[in-house]
């Protein structure tokens, strides 16, 4: 924010992807990130007890922020069946239980996707952009997106091209994702920027600016290959972004989690992050993600405790 | 009055008549006479005139004040490497006039000439082994803490700022340079107040200060009545610290008023100490802060 | 859509132990003493907590005798390896019993369980700790190769971390091989004598450590005591000022911990989210019951528009309420007298000419409460400049140059801490060589450690505490 305000505002952030230098200048303008100090924000954070009913309230909400997700080598037509049916009745056993945001598939898969969730409210995202690596021309990319969308998937997870960010040559990495939007139509588009890549704060924070400007709805931490992917720290560093970027722009985006969040514990303390950083209109499945498979069924078994009063186990939610 | 034997100057062999030394208090690297325009007679030994001394007042007090504030700065921002330097040209200036001091010494404290020369060499060797502390201080006294957590953290010795200091009684060279060289090696600045009874060599001091190196402000000496000036000293809100080397019955009096300011005090021993003894760093630690720098570390 | 408050997370309160009445730790004995007793309230309900003797002039006597002797007989012959080992034994005894003595001091100190259980009671266990190394190798400490204790040493200790700076004082005067007599604060006597419990089941040799509770006038009979060789005080400047008074002129040892005015200055090239949560760390912090809390904030003008809005949007979400709740960030103000002092000085500030500012929260309807509050349009003239608040009220204040910085930064007669926030290396070694304080937080605030030298400059006392050179507070060299 400091410094979209000294930077002359909205119009001149929209602007900032005109040319290399321009870019450049902007990104280095940016707050730098203390990498102490926002490890101990989110460790202040994280020490929040969540209990009772803001407890019942988180669970189902994270329930409701999954891109229940599968991108592996071996994904079958059978797998990616298995996946929609747990993400529109999670718990077959709770009604009252909310289906997931989305699921998220390798682009060859989402034609079946899209067939078995029609009419369900449940999102199919494919990842694109020679997922994971993002290690292609731009045409192979785009063509990956344009397959994507025209098998019918509503939302893009693509990845940046974490070399071009390291190398300086951002103008590069803003023009893909440019691309990546406009074949994108109607689609979400969500930027991977791979955080365990960047390595520093300073570079997750500059990315994250250059991926909103760029036009990403969502800013996306991992593709889940990579260790490591989510964390706290750069959680809060990438929710600082988009608020500040609302601030500046008057655009709320999202943020989506992706890699390594197993536990209902963290994904409620990341839902802290998420009203204390960001703001309680991110609390939101339209501004907040979770990019996860197996943290459905540990919060299946948290909402099944708090309902039953007992501990739950794994044979009382099901294998995907 | 034997003019010859009174030892502002080597007995003259000629019929001349001497050109006598005005004893002026040493302000801001400048030798004023008292505002009040009080002087006071010093006697020898044997209880013959020496000279005129200004007897300083409290305006003259709080201008050797000032002038400490304004020179402290500098002072303690030069480098380690440069005070270091400084204090030893103040060796060196004082090694050129040692015959002067030791005749000066002799009439003031009735001492032997051999007795006077030892006080002169004491006093060089003094400032020697202060000089060579200045750099030193920092690695015996600072440290790198290991705080249980990602952060850098070291502790340096910093000067306290300006320090009063009521120079001993007797001891009238070796215990003055004693008292303000450990004060000012490590950059604090100093207003002096001297023997009341024996002040001509502190005098005679300051003009070797002022032909040093030594900044005009970091060494103010004061001559005059110790009971009348110390209780300013004491009192002043911008004086930092107080050694009370030479303040006798005065200290908790001195003690009390100087708690209202919170001002470190360096507490005389009892008596007259053996000036001649080899100093510790006890003198230079009194006047010393520690700070403490935390830094994260991270990338 | 639902939003996400936070249930209440309460720490349960029989937790704390309480019992209905406590003595005095003398002589390695709870005893009822002679002045009778007092109530220890919760400042979060005002409700008495329980009673506790009140140590008199006699007490303070028989306390000090115990001291000497145990000095002469026991402690100070007892080679240091085996002084280590009671301290060690002490810090142990500290964690096994860190959630208990972390309600306790929650209760009778009113301050959030979070920071007792994560930075009090973990905190006091390490200086214990930290101390008890060294209790065997205080030739190698830079004071002499056969530095001797002092003696006696009579510590009185403030309301804002009862158990902490009761550490800070015992474990280094004992690994010194001192012994003492410690005062704990009159509304927050607790702890100290949960320590006092501990300290027995350490079986620490009997009048090795005494604890007594009481006001001003057992402080005042106990660092006035001719048996006393040492006194070491963190309080007000004020109280400093009277200790040092009668102090004068005795051959006691005199250490002062005392008040502060921290400047915390903010660049406009600082890790601004950061330097936020610095700021709010530190004046918020134990309710800006902190001696080195950060209360005049100085910002660079270029950015003090926006660094204010975040700040002001950070406080939102800063939790007021129950100090056992978990999710508490800002408990309640120590006692009555001081929330009157802080409220007193925060409408003067008004009067002055001040903006205020806080985040829209409910106060609990008894006890003692204050709100985060900031003060915009401060000048350095006006009161809440100068004068030490010792609340959760952050005086806000701009600068334009770093030299301009440096000099509202020193503008004050205490020194005790400084902040600095700068991306730039060398800009922050040329401030932290230029600020006239004890300890210099860059780019991070209110930072503790029982290795880290404590202490300030000029009226904010003399002396160091925490590491080698708060060894040399109870060692005559």
């Amino acid at each position: 924010m400091t410094v979209m305000r000294s930077a002359g505002g909205e119009a001149l952030i929209k602007d900032v992807g005109r040319d290399d230098v321009t870019m450049r200048s902007f990104l280095r303008g940016l707050a730098p990130v203390d990498q102490v100090g926002v490890e101990q924000r989110a460790a202040m954070l994280w020490s929040r007890s969540i209990k009772t009913d803001s407890k019942q309230w988180g669970l189902d909400t994270a329930v409701s922020m999954i891109d229940l997700t599968t991108l592996e080598g071996n994904d079958t037509p059978g797998k990616v069946r298995t996946l929609c049916v747990k993400a529109v009745h999670p718990d077959p056993t709770d009604p009252q239980c909310p289906r997931v945001a989305a699921v998220c598939l390798y682009p060859d898969l989402i034609a079946d996707a899209v067939a078995q969730l029609a009419g369900s409210g449940v999102a199919v995202a494919s990842v694109a952009t020679a997922f994971p690596s993002g290690r292609a021309s731009r045409a192979v990319r785009l063509a990956d997106v344009r397959e994507a969308v025209a098998a019918g998937a509503g939302e893009v997870d693509m990845v940046i091209d974490r070399g071009a960010f390291l190398a300086g040559r951002y103008s590069q990495v803003f023009d893909d994702i440019v691309a990546v939007k406009q074949e994108c139509g109607a689609a979400h588009l969500k930027v991977i920027l791979e955080t365990g890549e960047l390595a520093t704060y300073d570079n997750v924070s500059r990315a994250s600016w250059l991926a909103l400007v760029a036009g990403a709805d969502f800013i996306k931490t991992s593709t889940g290959k990579i260790s490591p992917a989510a964390t706290p720290g750069v959680a809060v560093t990438m929710l600082a972004v988009v608020r500040d970027f609302a601030a500046a722009t008057g655009e709320r985006r999202g943020v989506k989690l992706a890699g390594g969040i197993r536990s209902s514990k963290d994904a409620l303390r990341y839902l802290v992050a998420v009203k204390e950083v960001a703001g309680e209109p991110w609390l939101s499945p339209d501004r907040f993600r979770f990019g996860a498979s197996s943290l459905l069924n540990d919060l299946l078994m948290q909402r099944m405790k708090l309902r039953t009063g007992a501990y739950s186990g794994p044979n009382y939610v099901t294998v995907d | 009055m034997p003019t010859e034997n009174n030892g502002r100057r080597p007995a003259s062999n000629d019929d001349r008549v001497e050109v006598r030394k005005t004893y002026k208090l040493f302000i801001g690297g400048a030798f004023p006479r008292s505002e009040s325009g009080r002087t006071y007679p010093i006697a020898d030994s044997d209880g013959g005139f020496m000279a005129n001394v200004a007897q300083a007042s409290r305006k003259d007090l709080r201008d050797a004040v000032v002038a400490a504030r304004k020179a402290q700065p500098g002072w303690g921002d030069a480098t380690a490497y440069n005070r270091g330097q400084v204090i030893y040209r103040i060796a060196e200036m004082l090694e050129g006039r040692r015959a002067q001091f030791a005749a000066e010494i002799a009439a003031a404290e009735g001492v032997s000439a051999r007795a006077a020369d030892h006080q002169v060499s004491a006093s060089i060797d003094r400032w020697v082994w202060y000089a060579g502390w200045s750099d030193k201080l920092s690695q015996v006294l600072g440290a790198a803490n290991p705080v249980a957590g990602p952060y850098f953290n070291f502790s340096v010795p910093e000067p306290t700022g300006v320090v009063g200091v009521i120079a001993p009684p007797e001891s009238s060279l070796l215990g003055l340079v004693s008292v303000v060289a450990p004060v000012i090696v490590s950059g604090n600045s100093v207003v002096v107040v001297a023997s009341t009874q024996l002040p001509l060599p502190a005098v005679t001091f300051a003009e070797v200060l002022a032909t040093s190196d030594l900044p005009g402000g970091v060494v103010n000496v004061l001559t005059g009545d110790v009971a009348e000036l110390s209780p300013w000293l004491a009192s002043h809100q911008d004086v930092n610290a107080l050694d009370l080397a030479g303040a006798g019955d005065l200290v908790a009096d001195l003690e009390r008023s100087a708690a209202d300011t919170v001002k470190r005090v360096l507490r005389p021993d009892a008596g007259e100490p053996d000036w001649t003894a080899a100093p510790d760093m006890a003198r230079m630690v009194a006047f010393l802060e520690t700070k403490t720098v935390w830094h994260p570390v991270g990338v | 859509m639902t939003d996400y408050d936070y249930s209440p997370a309460p720490e349960a309160r029989t937790i704390a132990r309480l019992r209905p009445s406590y003595g005095m730790y003398v002589d390695g004995n709870f005893t009822a003493g002679h002045g009778g007793s007092f109530e220890t309230v919760n400042p979060a309900d005002e409700k008495v907590l329980t009673t506790v003797a009140l140590a008199d002039a006699t007490d303070v006597d028989v306390a000090i005798k115990a001291a000497r002797r145990a000095y002469e007989n026991v402690w100070a012959p007892m080679p240091g390896r085996e002084r280590a080992k009671y301290l060690f034994r002490i810090a142990r005894l500290i964690q096994e019993r860190a959630r208990e003595l972390a309600v306790l001091e929650s209760l009778d100190n009113g301050k959030p369980i979070r920071e007792s259980r994560d930075v009090d009671i973990p905190m006091a266990a390490a200086h214990f700790f930290y101390y008890a190394g060294w209790a065997d190798k205080l030739g190698y400490a830079g004071f002499g190769p056969d530095p001797k204790p002092y003696g006696v040493a009579a510590q009185v200790v403030p309301w804002n971390f009862p158990l902490l700076m009761a550490a800070w004082k015992l474990a280094p005067a004992l690994a010194a091989g001192n012994t003492a007599v410690l005062k704990s604060a009159e509304t927050t006597p607790l702890s100290a004598l949960a320590l006092a419990d501990i300290i027995a089941q350490a079986d620490l040799p009997p009048g090795v450590v005494n604890i007594l509770s009481g006001g001003p006038e057992t402080g005042e009979a106990l660092v006035a005591h001719p048996g006393v060789d040492k006194v070491a005080f963190t309080g007000s400047t004020e109280v400093g000022k009277q200790i040092a008074k009668i102090v004068a002129g005795t051959p006691k040892r005199l250490t002062l911990e005392l008040g502060g005015k921290a400047a915390n200055i903010v660049f406009d090239d600082a890790p601004l989210e950061q330097a936020v949560e610095g700021i709010v760390n530190g004046i918020f912090f134990n309710q800006g019951h902190v001696c080195c809390a950060g209360s005049r904030l100085l910002v660079q003008e270029s950015i003090a528009e926006e660094t204010v809005e975040a700040l002001q949007r950070r406080l939102m979400h800063l939790k007021l309420g129950d100090p056992l709740d978990k999710n508490t960030d800002i408990g309640a103000i120590n006692s009555a007298a001081q929330l009157k002092r802080i409220s007193e000085l925060t409408a003067i500030a008004e009067s002055e000419g001040a903006t205020r500012w806080s985040p829209p929260c409910e106060l609990p309807s008894a006890g003692y409460w204050f709100a985060p509050t900031v003060l915009t349009d401060v000048t350095p003239a006006h009161r809440v400049a100068r004068e030490e608040v010792f609340g959760p009220v952050l005086a806000v204040m701009t600068f334009r140059t770093p030299d301009e910085a440096v000099a509202k930064a020193n503008n004050t007669p205490y020194g005790l801490s400084a902040g600095v926030w700068t991306d730039k290396g060398s800009r922050i070694l040329w401030m932290s060589q230029r600020l006239r304080a004890g300890v210099v937080w860059a780019n991070t605030f209110n930072r503790f450690d029982p290795s880290s030298p404590f202490g300030g400059y000029g009226e904010s006392g003399y002396g160091r505490e925490g590491g080698r050179h708060g060894l040399g507070a109870y060692l005559a060299h």
